[in-house]
């Protein structure tokens, strides 16, 4: 499966949730495939898409709250698991398209393929966190952990596959923020 | 000396309401004063830059945070300030312990001592220093930095200003 496959699963199934979104392909992707005042793409700060949607899943703890991350950005910020395992808002859904590789920066290889960061979030606590390797496991795994408690963790397994002639996110930083916040407050 | 409970008891009556940060000895009362009251919060960050996005997440969602550091987390934090907050505008109180000002501190807290300011200034985040007398004036700079033009700032606290508990 290719990313943009796991995106186009996965967009339906949005409706007002904040959706902090990781550097790189990660927001550009996604932004193609929707753009909505809720997204956050996080264009710098490699690693912190996960403390800012833990960061909102505190501040707004009746809204669920989506992190859409990469395996590069998770492991940058391991710790980070942590800290969303004993702050453990019921609120938050982390999503991970893991490719195994830095695929911004050219496909570098990650650590994960070695390392299941899935058990590396349940063993820090997490709820429950499931890893899915075909398109059609995406919807009922998310429908499954939208309804459980959270924190929850949910890793897609995918084939670096961007095209990269797919444009970049056209908003500035401050439109991000701003829509995105308008969209948490309203 | 500043007392740790006054100055939180500040921190509130200017609206600040959520508390995140990373030890320092120098922080160690302030950190002590919040943990004892539950209803503040606190959070224990496992890096400082991870704080900044934590920070960045809860004000986003409506919340005025406050970063308790050590000036060593300025290193870990700094892409986190230029490429997160600088840019996007998302204002943060960053509370940081100046380790090594004057020179004289344990070898690894030296050079950052020296540079904290320097640092702070090329990379455009603001600041003041705290002492004991002007915590409510800088706290009212703080507000309109925070509010107004929506940028971080920061308080330098030196050794001896808050009660040290370890
Ligand atoms: C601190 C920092 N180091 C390196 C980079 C360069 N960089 C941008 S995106 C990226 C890869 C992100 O990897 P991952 O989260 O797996 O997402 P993918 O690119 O595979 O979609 C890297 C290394 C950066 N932006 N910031
Ligand atoms: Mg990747």
């Amino acid at each position: 499966m290719k990313g943009i496959e796991a995106f186009k699963e996965l967009a339906p199934l949005l409706k007002n949730e904040p959706t902090v979104l990781a550097n790189g392909y990660i927001s550009r992707e996604f932004f193609n495939v929707t753009d909505r005042k809720e997204n956050f793409y996080m264009i710098g700060s490699m690693g912190l898409a996960s403390s800012i949607g833990l960061g909102v899943a505190l501040a707004q703890p009746q809204r669920k709250t989506l992190i859409l991350d990469g395996d590069g950005n998770v492991l940058m910020a391991m710790g980070t698991l942590a800290m969303i395992a004993s702050c453990a808002p019921k609120n938050l859904i982390h999503i991970v398209i893991d490719n195994e590789v830095y695929e911004s920066t050219g496909k570098q290889r990650t650590l994960s393929h070695h390392i299941q960061l899935e058990e590396v979030a349940k063993s820090v606590g997490y709820k429950q966190a499931l890893r899915v390797t075909r398109p059609e496991e995406i919807q009922p795994a998310y429908k499954k952990l939208y309804q459980a408690e959270g924190p929850v963790f949910l890793l897609i397994k995918v084939e670096p596959a961007f095209d990269s002639s797919q444009g970049r996110v056209t908003h500035t930083p401050e439109e991000i923020r701003d829509r995105f916040m308008e969209s948490v407050a309203g | 000396m500043l007392s740790s409970k006054t100055f939180i008891e500040q921190l509130q009556g200017s609206g600040f309401n959520f508390f995140t940060g990373v030890p320092c000895s120098l922080l160690s009362g302030l950190i002590a004063e919040l943990e004892a009251d539950a209803s503040l919060g606190y959070i224990p960050s496992v890096r400082e830059d991870a704080g900044v996005g934590l920070c960045a997440g809860a004000y986003m969602g409506g919340k005025l945070p406050v970063l308790l550091m050590q000036n060593s987390g300025l290193g870990y934090s700094l892409n986190a300030f230029t490429s997160l907050n600088l840019i996007y505008k998302i204002p943060v109180l960053v509370i940081m312990s100046w380790r090594g000002c004057g020179g004289k501190d344990a070898p690894e807290h030296v050079i950052m001592g020296e540079i904290n300011e320097q640092l702070l200034q090329t990379s455009g985040m603001e600041y003041a220093v705290l002492d004991e007398s002007n915590s409510e004036q800088v706290l009212a700079t703080a507000l309109q930095k925070i509010n107004v033009e929506k940028v971080p700032y920061t308080l330098l606290v030196k050794k001896g200003l808050f009660d040290e508990r370890h």
